[in-house]
C-alpha cells in the first residue's frame, strides 16, 4: 500500500515537472510550481517526514507562488518563445551531467541503512540523549533548536536579510507604501459579499493555529518557521481582500521591520545570556537552576524570536509587492 | 476499504491534475488546483489513519488554509490583469 | 457496538469514494466553467464530509478525532466559498455558460495573462 502510495505520487511529481517545462503561460507555470509544492510535501509525509512536510506545504505551495502570482501579475507578459538551434551541445553536457550522477549514485549505500555514514555520527548519539538532556519528544525540534541552534541562528539571519534586501529594492525613499483607495474590484469590492465574511471568520482561527504550531513544536510538528509562515499567511490573505490599506493600518510597515529585527535579535539575546552564565553560546542549561528545564526556556525563547522574525519578513515582502501593485494601476 | 478510498482519491488526483496541464482557461486550471490540494488533504487523512500517527492531521489542516489562501490569490490577481486590461483599452 | 461503528464509517467510506468518482467524471466531462465548478464542489464537501466522518468513527483516541473535526469545519467553511469566488470570477470576467444549443458565451481569458 505505502509504496503504491509512493509510485504514484513521484510519478505525478514528474509528470508535474515535464509539464512546468511545457506549458508556456507564466500563470499556469506558477500554478504548476504550487501543484509541485503540495506534491513533494505529500511524498514527505509518506516518507515520515513531517516538519518538512509543513514547511515545504506552507511556503512552497503557499507563500512562494503567491508572491510568483503577484510579481507576474506586475510583469504581466507570456514567457518568450525563444528559437533554439544549438541544442544539441546543451543536451550533451546535461545528459553527460545527469550519468555522471547517477553512477555516483551506485556507490551510495542502501535508502535508509543502518550503517550508512550519515546514520552513524552525531544522529545516534542525538537520538539516545534527547529524552536525557532535552527532554521533549520532538528530536527533529531538539537538534534544530538546541543541539544545532547556531545553524538555525544563521537561518533566521539568512531570513533577516533576505526581507532587508526586497526593501531595499522594491521600497522607494519617499513614501512608505502608502498606496491609494483602489477602484473596486468584484470579489474584494463587495464588503458584505460571502468571500469577505467568511474569510473574516477565518482569519483568527488560522492565527490560533498559527499559534497552536508555534508552541506545540516540541510535541509535535511545528516550530517557529511554520508558525511564522502560517501567521503571515493570514495577513495576505486580509490584505488581499481588504486592500493595502486595510492591512497596512493593522500593522504599519515600520512596525513590522522593527518586529523582524527584535526576533532575530531576541535569538542571538538569548545566546549571549548564556554566555553571561558561563557557559558556551546558545548553551541553555544556564537559564534556569535545572538545565532541562533551561533547555525548554531557551527553546522556547528562540522558537518564538524564529517565529517572529519569519512572520515579519513575510508580511513585509508582502507589503512591498502589494504597493507596488497599486501605484502601477493607480 | 480505506484502501479503495485511497485508490479512488490517487485516481481524482490523476484526474485533477490532467485538467490542470490540459485546460485552456486560467479558472480551469485554478479549479483543478482547487480540486487537487482539497484531494492531497484527505489523502493525508487517510494516510495518518493508515500509518496510525496523528501528527500528520496538522499538516491536513494547513494543507487546507493554503490551499484556500491560494485560490483566493490567484483569483485576485487574475482580476487585477484583467481590470488593467480593461483600463488600458479604454 | 464496534462492529456496527466499522459497518457504518465502511459505508460512509464507499459512499464518499462513489461520490469522488462521479464528482471527477463530471469534472472532466461537463462542457463548461460552472458545471465543472460544481461538479468539483460535490466531492469537496459531501464526499469530504463523509470520507472524513468514516476516518472519525475509525479513529482511536480523541486527539484524532479532535483534528478531524476540525479539519471538517475548516474545509466546509473554505470549500464552498472557493467556489463561490471562481464562479464570481469567472462571471465578472465575462465567462457565460454553454447555452444547449451548444454555442460558447463571450471567449474567456486564455492563461497567458
Amino acid at each position: 500500500m505505502e509504496i503504491f502510495v509512493d509510485v504514484v505520487l513521484l510519478s505525478m511529481l514528474v509528470a508535474t515537472a515535464v509539464a512546468l517545462i511545457l506549458v508556456r503561460g507564466l500563470m499556469a507555470s506558477i500554478m504548476l510550481t504550487s501543484i509541485y509544492g503540495l506534491l513533494s510535501a505529500s511524498f514527505f509525509v509518506t516518507m515520515d517526514a513531517v516538519d518538512v512536510a509543513f514547511t515545504e506545504a506552507a511556503v512552497g505551495a503557499g507563500v512562494a507562488p503567491l508572491l510568483l502570482l503577484m510579481t507576474v501579475a506586475l510583469v504581466g507578459r507570456r514567457e518568450e518563445r525563444t528559437v533554439s538551434r544549438h541544442a544539441l551541445v546543451p543536451l550533451l553536457l546535461v545528459t553527460m551531467t545527469g550519468a555522471l550522477l547517477i553512477v555516483g549514485t551506485l556507490d551510495m549505500p542502501p535508502f535508509g541503512s543502518a550503517d550508512a555514514p550519515a546514520n552513524q555520527h552525531v544522529s545516534p548519539r542525538y537520538l539516545q540523549h534527547t529524552e536525557a538532556e532535552i527532554g521533549i519528544p520532538n528530536v527533529v525540534t531538539a537538534v534544530l533548536a538546541s543541539y544545532r541552534a547556531y545553524d538555525t541562528l544563521g537561518e533566521a539571519l539568512v531570513i533577516f536579510t533576505a526581507g532587508v534586501a526586497v526593501i531595499l529594492i522594491l521600497v522607494p525613499g519617499d513614501g512608505r507604501g502608502t498606496a491609494q483607495a483602489t477602484l473596486p474590484d468584484p470579489i474584494s469590492g463587495d464588503r458584505q459579499g460571502i468571500v469577505h465574511v467568511v474569510s473574516k471568520i477565518l482569519i483568527p482561527f488560522v492565527l490560533l493555529f498559527a499559534l497552536y504550531v508555534q508552541f506545540h513544536g516540541d510535541y509535535g510538528p511545528g516550530g517557529g518557521f511554520q508558525a511564522g509562515v502560517i501567521f503571515a499567511s493570514a495577513f495576505i490573505l486580509y490584505g488581499l481582500l481588504c486592500g493595502l490599506p486595510a492591512v497596512v493600518r493593522v500593522i504599519p510597515p515600520t512596525v513590522v521591520e522593527v518586529l523582524a529585527a527584535l526576533g532575530v535579535l531576541l535569538y542571538a539575546v538569548t545566546g549571549v545570556l548564556s554566555l553571561l552564565g558561563g557557559k558556551n553560546f546558545l548553551d541553555y542549561s544556564v537559564l534556569a537552576s535545572d538545565p532541562v528545564t533551561g533547555q525548554h526556556i531557551g527553546i522556547i525563547v528562540i522558537e518564538l524570536g524564529v517565529g517572529i522574525c519569519v512572520a515579519s519578513v513575510i508580511i513585509r515582502i508582502y507589503y512591498a509587492f502589494a504597493a507596488h501593485l497599486d501605484r502601477q494601476r493607480v | 476499504m480505506l484502501t479503495v478510498t485511497v485508490v479512488t482519491i490517487l485516481v481524482v488526483m490523476v484526474a485533477g491534475l490532467g485538467r490542470a496541464f490540459s485546460a485552456h482557461n486560467v479558472f480551469d486550471r485554478v479549479l483543478a488546483a482547487n480540486l487537487f490540494g482539497t484531494k492531497t488533504v484527505l489523502l493525508i487523512a487517510a494516510i495518518s489513519y493508515l500509518f496510525g500517527s496523528a501528527d500528520f492531521l496538522d499538516i491536513a489542516l494547513v494543507y487546507a488554509l493554503i490551499n484556500y489562501i491560494s485560490v483566493i490569490g490567484v483569483l485576485r490577481v487574475t482580476e487585477w490583469q484583467l481590470a488593467g486590461r480593461r483600463e488600458g483599452r479604454q | 457496538m464496534s462492529t456496527a461503528l466499522h459497518l457504518i464509517s465502511d459505508a460512509f467510506l464507499l459512499a464518499g469514494s462513489f461520490l469522488l468518482l462521479t464528482g471527477a467524471l463530471g469534472f472532466l466531462r461537463f462542457p463548461d466553467v460552472f458545471s465543472r465548478i460544481h461538479a468539483c464542489g460535490v466531492t469537496e464537501t459531501l464526499a469530504t464530509s463523509l470520507i472524513l466522518l468514516a476516518l472519525i468513527m475509525k479513529s482511536e483516541s480523541a486527539m484524532p478525532q479532535v483534528k478531524l473535526l476540525m479539519i471538517l469545519l475548516f474545509l466546509m467553511f473554505s470549500s464552498p466559498t472557493a467556489g463561490h469566488a471562481l464562479a464570481k470570477a469567472a462571471w465578472n470576467a465575462g465567462v457565460r455558460p454553454r447555452d444547449n444549443r451548444n454555442e460558447r458565451g463571450i471567449p474567456v481569458p486564455p492563461d497567458n495573462l
